[in-house]
């Protein structure tokens, strides 16, 4: 077992984070890695032509973090990693706020790119997150997309 | 055995929780008797879309449930 060491945090939360003292923690924790690869994904003012004026982020307490938990283990089975950081906020957001975070070490780039996206792409079609989309005068809950869809499938292949 | 309900399903069904004293033993068979409960439920439950959890983990219509499981009923899910 060459990863029992690795280090996986997941945090699912309501209030911000500050993704730079995420950075610095995946950083400080292990001296042997040499890359990180960060991901941050941010609420965007438009969806599918309409002007949107903000979220809401309902989740599943108890089976999302056992969720994060497995995609970050997966990661850390399927590529050489020092460490994991999935950071995921629920219940009101506005434009423009920060939504998740993922941060993976590794030894070298590659692995920490691959993990970095391979996480992004199985979070948006495993973990039980539902968005629903404010715009000025309606709300709706966010359609699963075939595309994320295609994209996690790819990792399969 | 605890039913949640989760996103729009949550909202069109106006309720979170439910709880069944006497379960039947499978998933399908969960469907079919809170679809009984009327039209409405029906179409949530007959949705080919709906994603099914018992205990956490995402499961399909075969699972065998008992009394002190959990089972979640949930669209695709859409975070990230």
């Amino acid at each position: 077992l060459i990863n029992k060491n690795i280090n996986i945090s997941i945090k699912v939360q309501s209030e911000d984070f500050n993704q730079h003292l995420e950075y610095q923690t995946l950083r400080e924790r292990d001296v042997s890695q040499g890359a990180i690869v960060t991901f941050t994904g941010l609420v965007r003012d438009n969806n599918l032509g309409k002007t949107v004026t903000g979220l809401f982020l309902e989740h599943y307490p108890g089976m999302t973090e056992v969720s994060l938990q497995q995609i970050a283990a997966h990661a850390v089975e399927n590529w050489q990693l020092g460490g994991v950081s999935i950071v995921h906020r629920v219940g009101l957001l506005g434009i423009n706020d920060q939504i998740v975070f993922v941060g993976v070490s590794a030894p070298h780039r590659q692995a920490a790119f691959t993990a970095c996206h391979f996480i992004m792409d199985y979070l948006k079609t495993q973990a039980p997150f539902w968005k629903k989309e404010f715009t000025d005068n309606s709300s709706s809950w966010v359609k699963a997309r075939q595309s994320d869809t295609d994209a996690a499938q790819k990792w399969q292949e | 055995v605890n039913v949640l309900f989760f996103g729009q399903i949550r909202e069109t069904l106006e309720v979170d929780k439910i709880n069944i004293d006497t379960p039947p033993k499978t998933v399908k068979a969960l469907r079919l008797l809170l679809s009984q409960k009327n039209d409405q439920w029906r179409n949530v439950l007959n949705d080919k879309d709906i994603l099914v959890a018992v205990n956490h983990t995402l499961c399909d219509d075969d699972m065998l449930i008992g009394k002190d499981d959990e089972v979640a009923f949930f669209p695709p899910v859409t975070g990230g």
